[in-house]
């Protein structure tokens, strides 16, 4: 299996304190990963490093097949190569219905003079009530989306992820706040979207990574505690100890 | 579930965006009618000093929409916008001047026994205008005011040039919200400062003068020169409101909304989104430049004070108060307050006398302009244009059937219509 991303001995400290610590993490070109780990234990600044919104002090961030580093990118072209990311609160663009909202994220030229001429094709019409159609919001593709529901709006994200055509999907707490029935749907969009793609699920919740059925990272100060399937993570002595608790 | 039209049916632009043709309708018909009613082309029951107010109103809703573009969609609260109005009303001003006062010295010098040299000429030309501070050169910037094609291209790549540099200092360092509204400020503020200097080039605090004289045009009456401009005016606000409406229209309106909304998730969408603000500023600020090398014309008159950070403020509070996020929404606010502007201030509203206290609308007006803006700030938001909200048909939208709440416990359609 190819190696899609790499993360070698990646540090990264605000005001001293060190929020990741000499982290080195791999994923492949079709491979789910479940990242769990204590509040503070850099879950969400692993993502940032990785999308360019932080850059790290020390440590190497290499993509793809020919490894270019994407530490001297910025966020845009960081998502340009590939690499869409679902924040922890839903934010979708809430003054402007579904449809748009998918179009927006739509796989297309990002130059500003490209967008001013384009005009959807039927073709973009088809692949926009395709994707609505997976995430469920067939019937409300003329809604604002700030109308929807807080799970129908995890569900829209998820859809503008896939809508962007990503080769991998960083996915933060992606079932928070969802009934049993949401879950299982969002397991299910995200398990079809691992058969192609990497996909990087960031939970606190042990049952829904069950359910996803993949290789766990325990994340714990920083840097990469146990990594393995889950029984094999919460069978360790020092997850249980910084992690499980009791 | 998927039996819904999905794609909507392909129709014409003005069909889909009827308040386009609205106005280019309502616009066309005001100017047929101050044309019939003008002292130039008409029966002459409208005065040319308020023909030239219509005009120079029609200016002011340009650079409105042009604050529309880069505040009410992309969420950009410029307070430099007046002075890339400015900087145009300036371009065109140095060529009227230049090309009048060297008829003048052309027809002065035409009783002299020699023919004058092009040294002379330019020496009386520099003399007459540069005569009030104390120089008789022309300064460096000067160099093309004599031919009008280059002054024309200067209304349009000065502001154009000035917007994409500041832009791109400022976007690219991700300055944001009210800290590059203080930046714009400052940059008008300078601009100003720097104009009010006799040694600027551009006469100072004197500014340039005797615009409304066009060069060469000298036997045709003001009233004649105030409709064609106003037909100018009518013109450019047209074609701009209709580029305006292209722009924000299509997939471009949708990524500067969103932009507005939350930048940084348009950024992990994988849009630029320091290349669209400096797209939209750069954009607006030549907009904005038309819109004056129309209006100083008509106003006759340009110093640096109309540069000065008060003005773009008004533009802010003329698209606050019309509603900004829509089109229509700046060019009725602009409209509407700079013309109610002209009325208190202009003397025309009677004084209320209170008895112990008169209130003089002069000195009055600056407060109730103040005060309705907080109004509209706090109590409607979306300014004068929602008012069209109420009629048209943005009503609560169509759920096709499905739950009204959020849950799916929530009040059903055909129970909540019962």
């Amino acid at each position: 299996m190819s190696t899609l991303l790499e993360v070698s001995g990646v540090s990264v400290s605000f005001d001293g304190f060190r929020a990741i610590n000499n982290l080195t993490f791999q994923i492949g070109a079709a491979e789910m990963r479940a990242v769990i780990g204590p509040n503070g234990a850099g879950k969400t600044t692993f993502m940032d490093i990785i999308t360019g919104k932080t850059k790290p002090d020390s440590g190497s961030v290499l993509w793809g097949e020919k490894s270019v580093s994407l530490l001297s990118m910025s966020e845009s072209r960081i998502a340009q190569e590939g690499i869409g990311r679902k924040f922890q609160r839903p934010t979708v663009f809430e003054d402007q219905s579904v449809a748009d909202n998918l179009m927006l994220a739509l796989k297309k030229s990002r130059s500003p003079f490209a967008v001013l001429r384009f005009r959807p094709s039927s073709e973009d019409h088809d692949k926009v009530a395709e994707l609505a159609d997976r995430i469920g919001l067939s019937a409300a593709l003329h809604r604002k989306s700030g109308e929807l529901s807080h799970g129908q709006k995890q569900w829209l994200e998820i859809g503008m992820l896939l809508a962007q055509d990503p080769r991998l999907l960083l996915v933060d707490e992606p079932a928070a706040g969802m009934t049993p029935a949401e879950r299982e749907h969002t397991t299910e969009l995200l398990v079809e979207a691992a058969k192609t793609r990497a996909v990087v699920v960031v939970e606190h919740d042990m049952e829904f990574v069950r359910r996803l059925d993949c290789k766990v990272t325990v994340l714990h100060e920083g840097s990469v505690l146990a990594e393995g399937s889950l029984d094999h993570v919460t069978a360790n002595e020092q997850v249980i100890e910084v992690y499980l608790g009791r | 579930m998927a039996d819904i039209a999905l794609t909507p049916p392909r129709r014409p632009f003005v069909a889909r965006y009827p308040s386009v043709i609205i106005f280019i309708g309502l616009l066309a018909l005001f100017t047929i009618g101050v044309t019939v009613l003008s002292e130039g082309f008409g029966i002459g029951v409208i005065s040319t000093s308020f023909v030239k107010t219509l005009g120079k109103t029609l200016c002011l809703c340009l650079v409105a929409l042009a604050m529309d573009l880069v505040w009410g969609y992309c969420g950009i609260l410029s307070l430099g916008h007046m002075a890339f109005f400015g900087i145009g009303g300036y371009a065109i001003g140095m060529w009227l001047m230049y090309a009048r006062t060297e008829i003048i010295v052309r027809d002065s010098l035409a009783a002299a026994p020699l023919p004058p040299t092009p040294q002379e000429i330019s020496d009386g030309i520099a003399g007459q205008i540069f005569g009030v501070v104390g120089a008789s050169e022309f300064p460096p910037i000067w160099a093309v005011a004599h031919s009008l094609p280059l002054q024309l291209a200067a209304v349009v790549l000065v502001p154009g040039l000035i917007a994409l540099v500041f832009g791109w200092l400022a976007f690219r360092s991700r300055v944001t919200g009210v800290y590059l509204s203080i930046l714009t400020q400052a940059m008008t503020l300078a601009l100003a400062l720097y104009l009010f200097q006799n040694d600027s080039g551009l006469r100072g605090n004197n500014g340039l003068s005797g615009l409304q004289n066009l060069p060469g045009l000298g036997h045709v009456p003001q009233s004649t020169l105030s409709v064609i401009f106003l037909w100018a005016s009518a013109l450019a606000l047209g074609l701009g409101y209709l580029l305006c409406a292209w722009v924000v229209s299509g997939k471009f309106g949708s990524v500067i909304r969103a932009i507005r909304d939350d930048e940084a998730r348009v950024r992990f969408l994988g849009y630029s989104v320091e290349a669209y603000k400096l797209f939209i500023f750069t954009f607006t600020a030549i907009l904005a430049g038309i819109a004056g090398a129309l209006y100083y014309p008509q106003a006759g008159i340009i110093n640096p004070a109309e540069l000065a950070p008060i003005a773009s403020i008004y533009l802010a509070v003329w698209v606050a108060i019309g509603g900004r996020g829509r089109l229509y929404g700046a060019v009725i606010g602009a409209a509407f307050v700079s013309l109610l502007s002209t009325w208190f201030t202009g003397g025309q509203a009677p004084d209320i006398n209170l008895g112990v206290y008169t209130v003089q609308w002069v000195d009055w007006w600056t407060i109730l302009l103040g005060l309705s803006f907080v109004a509209v700030t706090l109590f409607a938001p979306r300014g004068i244009g929602g008012l069209f909200d109420l009629i048209s048909d943005r009503r609560s939208p169509d759920r096709h059937g499905a739950d009204l709440g959020p849950g799916t416990g929530a009040l059903q359609e055909k129970e909540a219509e019962k």
